[in-house]
């Protein structure tokens, strides 16, 4: 089982983008996902920068894979995609069906499905798998059962990268949250994002974390986390798990998770150390076909 | 305003007499679903069995209207047989075109009834004439609905770049998250518009008359708090008042309607080749009203053209139905962003 670092969520000044990525450089991480997903107007990170930290990691011997934006907009989104697709040495996450079709234009063949494509049925993951699709990132509201259904459906196996650490991206919009937030428009705003290394967290009136607000996209405020439910992800024949970017601790959980990988210590110990590395508390309701916000401990 | 075809309208119908009353007040296209979560407005009460699909399309087409089948959520393996088989009923019916979102399901369409005109969902998230093209090309998709997350000049240009028609929503409830890529309802209460074609589902809603006011919940979590003088509005999700930092707000968006009829120039001359009116789950005298507004608006852009004008009338009548009562152009006008 590999491990990866999923696309980062957040808009941090460029600096601390380069030196984030600079010890992921050093962690035990097999695949790398680099690139804007979230927003267009993040520009600390011009894509040649992301190109410079693709070609770091990949000399430090890491698969690096750029993930797509999520929501295109305009026009000049379908050219940063262009550019993207263009590229001859990495392969693309696609997120968007404009990504998808740019990919099969390109001819490429060993494209990831990403998680926002909304494959859940083995149909649907031929459809991309023809097309050149090798692997495929479940979405993270899909439960474990269904994962397997669409595995022992489809006609050629994709290799399978589950979501397994990270406030989860549960939604996206053409409005900036963030922006509104300080009655700002999209268009005009000021980059507040910066400012939120972790976002912005949401709570009900009665004071209960729910939701984080990141520009245009929603994430949870639990944190995913599914590192006591490894002795399952592995009899899935879960083939990846995807980790989030977080801004503390990332050199630690990415240790502990190829430790649990690796069978050096006990998921239930992993997932216990785990919880003083978090920023909120932990969630899994997903992968068990609940609520996402619930916590289920796994049976002993 | 002289488009090269008229503008389609294609109204909701979540049930029979819901279906008679927007043929009756001028629907060019009627758009429903079958009782099961095989489309994206799966909640109890609401719906067509069998029989009464076959009584309202016989009904649509006597009239020379069309029937619109939305099958806009995405199959899961354990499940899939319950979507092909709504396919081939659709078919075997005689409905004008089925709304799908799921590639694997279009292929199967496309596959097995060549003849079946397909329409992508606005539950596919395109927003870009690339995505678009991508399932003309693999699926035949003749008719596109788009998000409601492009502004008008984005609009446009998707319709230049693109042999797909396109479908843009007028009127109604107002997702302000991309459809199709919000999984906001799957992760308070377990069931998705994706999935389960459920948003914020009735039956995870309580209402608590408290000492602080009447609190609003979705599956135990606090959505909204209402005081007397206020009237509380149902609890889906993003239009609940949060707390960020220090305000206490609509922190995603308020209870409103999306209203485009100052548009519809715009969107006539942009080659918008039909409008949806939001709301199966509304009922037939919603229906009625809004249907009857927006035929009379798109009959006198076709006389007016330059000349047309909103009357206030239609406004008044809108906004009585609307969430709220209140409206908002929504993305189509960019600040709203």
């Amino acid at each position: 089982m590999k491990l990866a670092l999923g696309p980062h969520q957040y808009y941090w000044p460029r600096q601390a983008m380069m030196d984030f990525y600079a010890d992921v450089a050093d962690s035990p991480v097999d695949i790398v996902y680099v690139g804007e997903s979230v927003c267009s107007r993040r520009h600390e990170m011009r894509l040649e920068d992301w190109f410079d930290v693709a070609h770091v990691l990949a000399e430090a011997g890491k698969e690096v894979v750029f993930s797509s934006l999520v929501l295109i907009e305009s026009e000049s989104d379908l050219k940063v995609l262009r550019k993207l697709v263009g590229q001859p040495d990495f392969r693309v996450e696609a997120n968007d069906m404009a990504a998808v079709q740019a990919l099969i234009r390109a001819g490429h063949k060993h494209w990831v499905a990403g998680p926002t494509l909304n494959v859940f049925n083995p149909a649907t993951m031929d459809v991309f798998a023809e097309q050149g699709a090798t692997r495929w990132a479940v979405p993270p509201e899909m439960a474990r059962e269904a994962m397997d259904g669409l595995l022992a459906g489809c006609a050629v196996r994709p290799e399978v990268e589950v979501t397994a650490y990270g406030r989860l991206p549960l939604a996206y919009s053409a409005r900036c949250f963030t922006a509104r937030h300080f009655n700002l428009q999209k268009d005009t705003c000021e980059f507040r994002c910066l400012q939120h290394a972790e976002g912005m967290p949401l709570k009900t009136r009665e004071g209960e974390a729910f939701l984080t607000l990141n520009g245009i996209q929603t994430q949870s405020a639990k944190v995913y986390n599914l590192l006591g439910d490894l002795p399952a992800l592995q009899a899935s024949g879960v083939d990846v798990l995807r980790v989030l970017p977080q801004s503390e601790h990332m050199a630690e959980l990415l240790a502990l998770f190829r430790r649990a990988i690796d069978g050096e210590i006990a998921p239930t110990e992993a997932f216990a150390q785990s919880q003083a590395l978090m920023p909120e508390a932990p969630c899994n309701g997903f992968w068990h076909g609940k609520p996402g916000l619930e916590q289920y401990v796994a049976a002993a | 305003m002289t488009a090269n075809h008229p503008i389609e309208l294609v109204c909701p119908a979540g049930s029979l007499p819901a279906l008679k009353t927007a043929v009756d007040a001028g629907a060019d296209c009627v758009y429903v679903g079958f009782k099961n979560a095989t489309n994206a407005r799966n909640f109890t009460g609401l719906n067509f069995t069998d029989a009464s699909m076959r009584e309202g399309i016989r009904y649509a087409h006597d009239r020379s209207r069309k029937v619109l089948l939305a099958l806009n959520t995405y199959p899961q393996a354990g499940n899939w047989p319950e979507w092909t088989k709504t396919i081939d009923t659709a078919a075997d019916m005689g409905v004008d075109a089925v709304i799908l979102a799921d590639p694997g399901l279009m292929r199967y369409a496309n596959r097995t009834h060549p003849a079946l005109r397909l329409h992508l969902s606005v539950q596919g998230s395109a927003t870009s004439y690339e995505a678009i093209n991508f399932y003309h090309e693999h699926f035949g998709v003749q008719r596109a609905v788009l998000p409601r997350v492009l502004s008008l000049p984005q609009v446009e240009h998707v319709i230049k770049k693109t042999p797909v028609e396109i479908e843009v929503f007028g009127f109604g409830g107002l997702c302000v998250m991309v459809e199709g890529r919000c999984s906001l309802s799957a992760y308070a209460t377990g069931e998705s518009p994706n999935c389960n074609g459920a948003c914020s589902p009735g039956k995870h809603v309580r209402w608590e008359q408290t000492a602080k006011g009447m609190e609003t919940r979705l599956n135990g979590i606090l959505i909204d708090r209402f005081s007397d003088d206020e009237r509380a509005g149902y609890p889906t999700l993003c239009k609940g008042r949060f707390a960020v930092g220090d305000d206490t707000y609509y922190a995603i968006e308020e209870p409103t309607s999306l209203n485009t009829l100052e548009l519809l120039p715009d969107l006539a001359r942009a080659g918008v080749r039909a409008i949806k009116i939001e709301g199966r789950q509304r009922s037939p005298a919603y229906v009625q009203q809004v249907t009857r507004v927006w035929r009379a608006a798109i009959d006198r852009l076709k006389t007016d053209g330059d000349r047309f004008a909103v009357q206030p009338e239609w406004m008044t009548a809108l906004n009585n139905v609307s969430e709220g009562q209140s409206h908002t152009l929504g993305a189509y006008y960019r600040p709203w962003k």
